[in-house]
This record gives C-alpha cells, sequence and structure tokens, in this order.
C-alpha cells in the first residue's frame, strides 16, 4: 500500500520512529509506534472507518479530538474512538459497522473508591491561555492543578508551525507556535506549586462544586477547587450542506492534528471552507506538508482573517473565491469533488454560478465557538469560575496568552494574595491583542532610486509588531501605545543596511527587501519562503506573485539563502526588472491544473442535509418540526433525536439555530437545550474504579 | 360575570406530563373541549422527560395492576392504531435476588401478583442465566421474569398523545404559569394564569412534582413531596439484553436502582438513593456515577466497558405510601386530583387518562370503584409499599 506520510517539512522535524504492524479487516499495516489508530489507518489510504447504525452511511474522521465517535473502530472486539486509541502491535482493527457489540466481560473486576482532592485552582486546558495563568499563580506559590486531555502541553500551538503576531513585549510575537509551546511549558513546569495532569479530562462540573475529571485516561477523580480556571478553548462550528458527513469532509483543528501533530499526508487536494485565519492557515499548513490546495471559499466579499495569511496563500497561487459557498460534497463512499457557487448579499448561491472541483478533502474553518459549558455550570452552581482565552472570547493565540495572564492575577486575588490589581494597562493591551482586523489601505511602494530598502507588504490594522522589533536601526515605526497600527519604514534610501532580519522575522511573510546598489535597472529581490527546497524542485526559474497572487513575471533563482536566527524561514534571491521589483511579494509554488474546475458542476438536495451527524437527522426533519411549530430545541431533540448523539449536540446545536434563523426566527423565540454532563462519552466501570477498563 | 368573556373549555388540565397529555387525548376522544396549560416551553418537560421509559403491570395491587395493563394495552398497540412508533419493546421485567432477604420478599409478592392473574413467575438461578445471561452468576439466586411487560420512549410517548389529542382538537398552552383557581361558591369556574384566565367546568391538577402548590391554590394539603433520582444514559451497542432489570437489595447510599436496553441499544439506568433526598433540586450531583456504577458492574460485569453519554436528575412525585393521589375533591366541586405518581407515572399514565375520563363522564364500572378506592386522596396513609 502507498504511505501518506509527510517526511519532508520545512519547519518540522521528521523523527524516526519505531514501525508497529497491526491487522485492517485482517490485512497487516504498517504504522508509527505512538501514533492513533486513526493516523496509522490515514496513513494507509483508509478514510472510512465503518458505517453508521442507523442509515449505513459510511464514516470517518471528523473531530480528531475525542469528542464525537465517528471515527470507531473496532480493536480487538473492543469498541473505540480511532483519533484516540494508540496502535498496538498485532492488534486487530475492524470497522464499525453498525451498533458495536459489548465485549464480554467473565467475571466482576475489583472495584475501588474514587479519589477526591481539594486543591485551590483548577484549571482546565493547558493551551497558551491556561498555561499562562499557571506561571502567574505559580509565581505566587498557589496551588495549581492543570489539566489537560492532550499526550503534552500546549494546546492548539502544538499545531502551528507558522510565526505568531501580537506584541513582542506582551507575548511571544514572532516565534512560531509550536516554539512558544515548549517555552510556555518549561516556565510552567518551573513552578513547584503547579501541578500538570496530562491526559485528563474534565468530564464536568457537579452541583455539590465537585468536577468530575479522567485521570490519565482511566481514572475517576473528583476534584473540589475553591477557583475554577476554564482554558478549554474552542470547538470548531460545523456546516450544513449536502454530503457534508462524508468522510474527507473535516474540521481545520482536525486536518491540522494529522498533519502537525501526526505527520500524516491525509490528503493531496484539499478544499477549503472559510477565510478566517484558521482557514487560511491550514491552507498554508497543507501547502507546506506538500499538499495541492485546490481552492478556499469564503461567503463574505472579503475573507475576515488576516490579510498577510490571504495574501500568503494567494500568492501560492490558491483561488480564493470570497462571495462564494459551498453547495456540496460529493462522491459515494468518500469525498471526491467539491460544488461551489457565488452568492448574493443575502448569501443565497446564484444560479449559473455553480462549479465543480475534483478534490479529496474539504476542510470546514468556518468558525470557533468557546466552550463554555463548565464556565455556565460552575456559576449556575455557585463555584468561583473564570474563563480565559478562546473559552472567554474567540481570537488569536497572543491574546490568549495575554487573558491567561490576566485571569491569574485576578484569581490570585480572588484568594486573597497580596498583591495589586491588575493594571490597567494590561486590560487595554489585552483589547488590543483580541481585536479584529481593522482598516486595510493601499499598498505604497517606496520611491527609491537606489540603495537599498524593505518593501513592508503590510496594509491591514492587525494587532503585531515584531517588524519594528527586529530592525536594529528603529527605521520600522509602530507605534507602543497601539500595535494595530500598519508599520511604516522611515529609512529613506540610504539608511537601511539591507540586515534582511524584519524580511525572515515578519509572520506574515509580508516584507520583502530590494537592493538596488549593484544594478539599480534589474535589483536584487529576497522573498521570505517557508517550504522545503525540494518545494522548489529543480526549478531554475519561479514564478513571481504580487501581494494579491498576480503574477509579475517568471524570474530565474540565483539563490536560495539561510540566515543566521533565521528560525528555518529561507531568503529565496531573485532579481527583477525595477518595473516591478519593489511589488513582488512572493512566489508560486503550486501549479495550476488542480485548481481548474470540472466540466459539469453537481446539483445539491437541500433537505437531504445531515444536521445531525450522531444521529444521521436532516435537515428537512427538522425544519419540517419548525414549520410546525417547534421552538423548544428540547423538544426537537425528544421527536428527532438531533442532539442525543455522542458528541452531545456540540455540533449540531449551531445547525439547528441555524434553520430557525434561515426560517426567519429570531433567537430570542428559541429555547435553547439543557446542557448535561458528560463532556465525554467514559466507560460506567471507570466510575466504579473497576480494574481493567480498555481506554 | 366575568366568566362570560373568558375563552370556555370543559376540562382544563393543569400540567402537560406523563398523566395530563394522555387524559387530554382521552377526554377530547371522549368529547370533551380540553385545555392543557404547562408552565415550560413544550409537552413533557417536567418529569416525563427524565423517566427512564419502563411499563409494568406487576404491580402488587389491584389498582396499579389495573390500570398498567391497560397502559400496556395502550404502549403496545400504539404503533399499529396510530402509525407513530414509541419504540415499544416488549422484554420484561426481572427482579433479582441475591440474597435470601430478597428472594424471600420477591416470592411473597409472587403469590399476590400471581393471584391477579399476572404473567410472572420465578426463576432459579440456571433458568435466569438463560434468560439474561451476562448476570453475575456469583451469589446469584434466581429472580421474578414477567415477560409480558415493557418499555417504550417516553419522549415519543407522550409526542405521540400530544399530537393525537391536538389533531382532535384539544388545546395546548406553554410557556404559561397557572397562578390560581377560580372557585365560586364551592365550585370551579376556571383557571388563572400569568398570562389571561380561561373558565372551564373541571380543573384538573396533574402538576406532578408543583401538586402541592396547585392544591394550594384551591386551598387543599396535597401531600406530594418531591424527592430526586439521578439517571443516565450510554452509547448504544447491539442487543444483548432483553428485560428491565431490577435490584431492590438496599446497599448504603441507595435503596434500589434499574436498567435496561432501549430500542435504540442504549442502556438508561437511575437509582434511588437512600436516605431520599427531599426537594426539587434536579441538578446533577458527583456522588451518582460512582455509587450506581459499581452496583451495576458488580450485577452484570459486562457493563464495564460500556460508554456513559449523558446524565440527569429527575423529580418524584412522592405520597406517604406511595400509591398516587386520584380522585375528586370534597371541598371544591369540579376538582380533580390525578397526582402523585411516583417512581410509575409515565407507565400509568394512559390507563389513569381513561379513568378520568369516565370519573369526568360519570362513568365509572366497579373495578374503577375499586381502583379508585386505593388511590383516594382521602384513605389513611398506612404502610409502605414493597416494590416501589
Ligand atoms: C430518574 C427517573 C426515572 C423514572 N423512571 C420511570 C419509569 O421507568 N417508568 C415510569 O412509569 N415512571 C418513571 N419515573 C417517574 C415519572 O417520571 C413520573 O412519575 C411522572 O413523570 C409523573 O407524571 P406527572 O404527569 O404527574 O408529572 P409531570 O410529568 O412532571 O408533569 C407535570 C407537569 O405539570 C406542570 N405544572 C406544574 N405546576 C404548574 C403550574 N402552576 N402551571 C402550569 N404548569 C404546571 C409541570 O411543568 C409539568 O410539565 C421516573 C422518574 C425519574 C425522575
Ligand atoms: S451532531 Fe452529535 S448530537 Fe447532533
Amino acid at each position: 500500500m502507498p504511505e501518506y506520510r509527510i517526511n519532508k517539512h520545512p519547519i518540522l522535524a521528521i523523527p524516526d520512529r519505531k514501525k508497529v504492524t497491526f491487522f485492517w479487516q485482517g490485512t497487516p499495516i504498517t504504522a508509527c509506534e505512538g501514533e492513533t489508530i486513526a493516523s496509522a489507518l490515514f496513513a494507509n489510504g483508509i478514510r472510512v472507518f465503518g458505517h453508521h447504525h442507523k442509515d449505513g452511511s459510511p464514516q470517518g474522521i471528523f473531530c480528531a479530538n475525542g469528542q464525537c465517535a465517528q471515527c470507531l473502530v473496532i480493536a480487538d472486539t473492543m469498541p473505540v474512538k480511532s483519533c484516540m486509541e494508540l496502535v498496538r502491535e498485532g492488534a486487530r482493527v475492524e470497522p464499525a459497522n453498525g451498533l458495536p457489540v459489548l465485549p464480554h466481560v467473565p467475571e466482576a473486576p475489583r472495584m475501588g473508591e474514587i479519589e477526591q482532592l481539594q486543591v485551590p485552582v483548577l484549571i482546565i486546558g493547558g493551551g497558551p491561555a491556561g498555561m499562562s495563568a499557571a506561571i502567574e499563580l505559580g509565581k505566587l506559590g498557589i496551588g495549581v492543578l492543570l489539566i489537560d486531555d492532550k499526550h503534552r502541553l500546549g494546546g492548539k500551538l502544538v499545531l502551528q508551525t507558522h510565526r505568531f503576531f501580537g506584541s513582542t513585549q506582551a507575548v511571544y510575537a514572532g516565534t512560531r507556535g509550536i516554539d512558544i509551546a515548549t517555552r510556555l511549558e518549561n516556565e510552567v513546569r518551573g513552578h513547584a506549586s503547579v501541578e500538570i495532569w496530562l491526559q485528563s479530562t474534565a468530564l464536568a462540573v457537579f452541583s455539590d462544586q465537585k468536577v468530575g475529571v479522567l485521570k490519565n485516561g482511566g481514572q475517576y477523580v473528583l476534584i473540589q477547587p475553591q477557583v475554577l480556571l476554564v482554558a478549554a478553548g474552542a470547538r470548531e462550528k460545523s456546516l450544513a450542506f449536502k454530503g457534508n458527513t462524508l468522510p474527507g469532509v473535516y474540521g481545520a483543528g482536525a486536518f491540522q492534528t494529522l498533519v502537525n501533530r501526526d505527520l500524516v499526508r491525509p490528503s493531496e487536494k484539499l478544499f477549503i471552507v472559510g477565510g478566517g485565519n484558521v482557514g487560511l492557515i491550514a491552507g498554508y499548513h497543507a501547502l507546506q506538508a506538500g499538499i495541492g490546495v485546490v481552492g478556499l471559499v469564503e461567503a463574505l466579499p472579503e475573507c475576515g482573517g488576516y490579510k498577510v495569511h490571504k495574501d500568503k496563500l494567494a500568492r501560492m497561487g490558491v483561488p480564493i473565491y470570497t462571495s462564494h459557498t459551498i453547495l456540496s460534497a460529493n462522491g459515494d463512499d468518500e469525498v471526491e469533488s467539491v460544488t461551489i457557487a457565488q452568492v448574493n448579499e443575502k448569501f443565497q448561491p446564484i444560479p449559473g454560478t455553480e462549479k465543480s472541483f475534483a478534490c479529496d478533502t474539504i476542510l470546514i474553518a468556518v468558525g470557533l465557538d468557546p466552550v463554555d459549558e463548565f464556565t455556565h455550570k460552575a456559576k449556575e452552581f455557585g463555584l468561583p469560575a473564570f474563563a480565559a482565552g478562546d473559552a472567554e472570547e474567540i481570537a488569536e493565540a497572543s491574546a490568549a496568552m495575554f487573558s491567561g495572564k490576566i485571569k491569574g492575577v485576578e484569581i490570585a486575588r480572588h484568594l486573597g494574595a497580596d498583591i495589586p490589581d491588575v493594571p490597567e494597562d494590561w486590560y487595554r493591551t489585552g483589547e488590543i491583542l483580541k481585536s479584529k482586523p481593522g482598516n486595510n489601505f493601499e499598498e505604497i511602494f517606496p520611491e527609491v532610486p537606489s540603495g537599498v530598502t524593505p518593501v513592508l507588504h503590510c496594509t491591514q490594522e492587525i494587532p503585531c509588531n515584531p517588524c519594528s522589533e527586529l530592525c536594529y536601526l528603529h527605521l520600522i515605526q509602530i507605534s507602543h501605545e497601539d500595535i494595530r497600527q500598519v508599520p511604516t519604514f522611515t529609512g529613506g534610501d540610504t539608511s537601511c543596511k539591507g540586515c534582511k532580519r524584519c524580511v525572515i522575522g515578519c509572520p506574515g511573510l509580508a516584507i520583502t527587501l530590494v537592493d538596488y546598489r549593484k544594478d539599480p535597472e534589474n535589483p536584487l529581490v529576497y522573498i521570505p519562503y517557508e517550504f522545503t527546497r525540494e518545494a522548489l524542485g529543480e526549478r531554475e526559474t519561479v514564478a513571481v506573485l504580487d501581494t494579491q497572487g498576480k503574477e509579475l513575471g517568471v524570474l530565474e533563482v540565483l539563490a536560495i539563502q539561510t540566515m543566521a536566527k533565521n528560525d528555518r524561514t529561507l531568503l529565496v534571491q531573485v532579481r527583477a526588472p525595477r518595473a516591478y521589483a519593489h511589488q513582488i511579494a512572493g512566489l508560486r509554488i503550486q501549479e495550476s491544473p488542480i485548481i481548474t474546475p470540472l466540466e459539469q458542476y453537481v446539483d445539491h438536495v437541500e433537505d437531504d442535509t445531515i444536521i445531525c451527524r450522531c444521529e444521521r437527522v436532516s435537515a428537512g426533519e427538522i425544519r419540517s418540526l419548525i414549520r410546525q411549530g417547534y421552538r423548544d430545541i428540547n423538544e426537537i431533540k425528544a421527536v428527532s433525536r438531533a442532539g442525543m448523539g455522542a458528541c452531545g449536540s456540540k455540533t449540531c446545536n449551531t445547525l439547528i439555530y441555524r434553520l430557525f434563523r434561515e426560517a426567519g426566527i429570531p433567537a430570542n423565540e428559541v429555547i435553547d437545550n439543557t446542557r448535561r454532563p458528560m463532556f465525554m462519552e467514559v466507560p460506567l466501570g471507570v466510575f466504579a474504579a473497576a480494574e481493567g477498563i480498555e481506554e | 360575570m366575568s366568566t362570560n368573556n373568558k375563552p370556555h373549555y370543559d376540562v382544563i388540565i393543569i400540567g402537560g406530563g406523563s398523566v395530563g397529555t394522555p387524559t387530554a387525548l382521552s377526554l377530547q376522544q371522549a368529547g370533551y373541549k380540553t385545555l392543557v396549560i404547562d408552565q415550560f416551553a413544550s409537552i413533557g418537560q417536567g418529569s416525563n422527560k427524565k423517566a427512564i421509559g419502563g411499563i409494568r403491570a406487576t404491580h402488587s395491587d389491584p389498582a396499579k395492576i389495573r390500570l398498567s395493563l391497560r397502559s400496556i394495552e395502550i404502549f403496545s398497540t400504539w404503533k399499529e392504531l396510530y402509525g407513530d412508533d414509541i419504540e415499544w419493546y416488549k422484554g420484561g421485567y426481572v427482579f433479582v435476588a441475591r440474597r435470601e432477604q430478597e428472594e424471600n420478599t420477591l416470592k411473597k409478592l409472587l403469590v399476590t401478583q400471581k393471584s391477579f392473574g399476572l404473567n410472572i413467575d420465578w426463576l432459579d438461578k440456571h433458568e435466569m442465566l438463560e434468560v439474561v445471561p451476562d448476570l453475575n452468576p456469583v451469589d446469584l439466586r434466581g429472580g421474578t421474569f414477567s415477560p409480558d411487560d415493557g418499555n417504550a420512549s417516553p419522549l415519543l410517548a407522550i409526542h405521540a398523545f400530544y399530537r393525537q389529542a391536538r389533531a382532535r382538537g384539544a388545546e395546548f398552552r406553554f410557556n404559561e404559569k397557572v397562578s390560581g383557581v377560580i372557585v365560586e361558591n364551592g365550585q370551579v369556574k376556571g383557571v388563572r394564569t400569568d398570562k389571561g384566565s380561561y373558565s372551564a367546568d373541571v380543573v384538573i391538577n396533574a402538576a406532578g412534582p408543583w401538586a402541592d402548590d396547585v392544591g394550594k391554590m384551591v386551598g387543599i394539603e396535597v401531600p406530594v413531596y418531591p424527592d430526586s433520582h439521578e439517571s443516565a444514559i450510554t452509547e448504544p451497542v447491539a442487543r444483548f439484553l432483553d428485560p428491565m432489570i431490577v435490584d431492590i437489595r438496599p446497599m448504603p447510599g441507595s435503596s434500589n436502582y434499574y436498567f435496561y436496553q432501549h430500542y435504540t441499544g442504549q442502556i438508561v439506568f437511575c437509582i434511588t438513593p437512600s436516605p431520599q433526598i427531599w426537594g426539587k433540586d434536579d441538578r446533577e450531583t458527583s456522588t451518582f456515577l460512582p455509587m450506581v456504577a459499581r452496583r451495576m458492574v458488580d450485577l452484570m460485569p459486562r457493563l464495564k466497558n460500556i460508554r456513559v453519554r449523558r446524565t440527569w436528575r429527575g423529580l418524584y412525585p412522592m405520597t406517604p405510601d406511595g400509591f398516587p393521589l386520584v380522585g375528586w375533591s370534597q371541598e371544591v366541586d369540579g376538582y380533580l386530583l390525578a397526582v402523585g405518581m411516583c417512581g410509575q407515572g409515565y407507565m400509568l399514565g394512559p390507563g389513569l387518562g381513561e379513568l378520568i375520563t369516565r370519573l369526568v363522564d360519570n362513568s365509572i364500572t366497579q373495578d374503577d370503584e375499586e381502583t379508585l378506592s386505593y388511590l383516594s386522596p382521602y384513605r389513611q396513609f398506612a404502610g409502605q409499599e414493597l416494590l416501589k
């Protein structure tokens, strides 16, 4: 079988991993030790893991995060979530077709007592927000239990190969997410009062103010904190369209997990839905991993994410279809193509504008929702609770770090620590870091006859300032008061020494350097580059593009340079005609064939669209209830089962709201679904502290 | 008179729950113009949706046996008669015995139960393991098995009753709380709510855990005291268990617990805490899962690996002796009580609805007289019921 693994990556190290063999439907499969069954199956080109018991529809990866049960397989007779279960030598893995058979258990296991624990502060989530809060509390010697459901700390940071935006002073702007994770982890581990439990999931907050935690994936512990901090991040919103549950349609988070954590190449041709930062960055990560990106649709007239992220993608030759939406994912058992269409001001598809593209994977990146159920329950039950990071408000990781820091201090004060109040300017910085992109300006090109100059292709107000800090001559200016301002170069044509630090250090890869010193008519241009050298191949020439991705010309590649402290960003040197040298913002590495539409588009049927994927409830069924006057989501759930599935309505609840909106019913007339524990499904034996639980 | 400009109904039912809803259907079928008023946003959001769905006729008194036998007829033939699937499954009920004490209790009861002609028998250990192969054989002594009992979805069943009642003209008002019952010269005239007033000849208190509050509206004490029970449901798995399993052996912290595999393949279970937790608090506690899990895994080790999906806590509207309170008020004409269903309101509901219609209709039979004597709101609360 061909292997779908990433063997070269411009940023990530490829470790040598021991091989393990297990069996999929009796056929031996080679896996890497320590990877999940799902990743191993993907690496072997298997994407259909079973068929739904209700209608036989194919099932596969969806959340890759242990939250749903779409990826269920039967491993040595046990039904398990393949995205969480690690491969074992010799294991016999079968698809979950229909309802799984509960394995026999010969005799009652030995059972123990449930451990109970009291802690001053319990932090749910070891991402940037949770760790930053733990660090502040650790500095004060306050007892903290920090739990995270993953195998390592860092949260989503460990999936982020790009350099971070934000403020160099307040957070680690300019550093790659994966490296920030390590730095924060080292720092938090340095505090003796902070205890860390990994692979430990919070399951529920109870009315007796105890928090049920599944420790180490198998032990149930009840924790009674004085204060709870929820830093559990966000979950991806899902989207309703025809074929939205076909294997091959999944979230950007799942994709980044497969690619950047597990080094699997899950796709050859990827299509992205959603032009926020998450979608844009996922596209860039795909390209870095050698995956073709067929295109990206965004329903709004402009992408919501940072322009520099969009430009990076556009410059790589990825078509960005704004004012477009996805109509359907097409294929029998897996995604084979996607159909998109232009939308009008009301976001309705315009007939006649449909286009289909061949692709094997469709990423849904249409926004995030805070994981807020623990915060709500804690508040309802009178347990003092705070939220930080995405669990409080969706923003960038830099904002999450800063909000964690603020919450750490607030919690310390809540617990009576003798420290001053959080300084006012922290709140202001926090707000700045959280802010959405502001105005976008015309790109102004410097008028330089000679000398050397950076060109700042950064025209949108976003909270980011590494360039101004990197210029040791202080020629790039961004106000300290408000780092959302766009940078300006104040050096004229004589001051810049051409050190290129700003070029390699800009998180948006939005700075180039033009050097007119040797040949003013054909200056040298240095372009930041974050792909493998192999991606440029043996190529001697490369198409250079402007900020929008428009081709300016084809130029000879003079050199691919590395620099001291370049942290894996390379520089491509070309010689360009003076006429457009300063317009060059990037180069195209993806060739065009995969981005051309198919001859015919594939039609879509709306009412078949699955809204509740766990229980296979269609839009038609729910719409009919709405038309009959149903307004209580609990009632819709009772009659249709929508929301009763393994994910606990985390996936379908927002989609049900969308159907209400579509029907013209305002949200305040809709009664929300009652949230109940558990956060995820856990074997009954765990609650009995039974021996030999298979999880 | 002021009542003239209010919408008039023959009967107003306070509470669209396990009892109020099938009662509305039955009344409307008999030609009574019926209005159901409920404080919540939709049907069955009180105790009904908390019930796990067990339906049995194997009680120990003629009243509940009679009502449940009729309910079973309604549940089991519903799909045939009305078309909608309420997920009825005739899996039977098993009460297990693992100690002499429970064996004696169950065997004593069996005599009474058989005398009412119920299809129930004692199975010894060997026979029991044939019916329920996954029971832990250690200490198992056997138990009773009643194959004609079963279960159905409380969510779907109440909706089925609701739809049929509406189709026949019954009216339902949600998000509306009854704040008073209008009485003139000792005769019920209607109700007042936070949104308006409605006139009626008969007002039925079917307010479940809130029965006492609604009793006070006519100045009577209704001895219904809610206590809370927690419950949970698992992921679905292929069928391996047919009957509802009830374990009545008291243990520290709990008096009994019961579970079954629902039509959808999910295991639904719940426990009766001991001592009982009185009051209307229905927020999830941390004690429930560890307590029930130990007992269930010990009784049926195979359940060890089934994944728990969701938990909730609900209220049993309890009475001093564990029997419902059904009958006309002696203080106020036209005020009818149908409350105090304890842990059995869901299974009693459909049979009870028809009995209430006969009460309103003045057409009760001799059997009904006997049933009602057991359920009289004015009885002496003597002993506790054996099987709750
Ligand atoms: C965990 C659990 C498991 C159970 N399992 C079973 C089982 O397997 N089988 C079984 O038969 N039973 C079971 N039960 C018991 C069953 O749920 C109850 O006996 C039954 O629901 C009671 O029915 P009801 O109609 O009296 O009350 P409810 O169903 O609670 O209905 C009363 C309604 O009255 C409304 N109301 C009250 N006051 C007012 C007012 N002033 N104005 C307007 N509306 C008002 C309420 O909102 C409510 O909707 C279980 C209960 C629990 C908690
Ligand atoms: S999608 Fe999981 S419950 Fe609806």
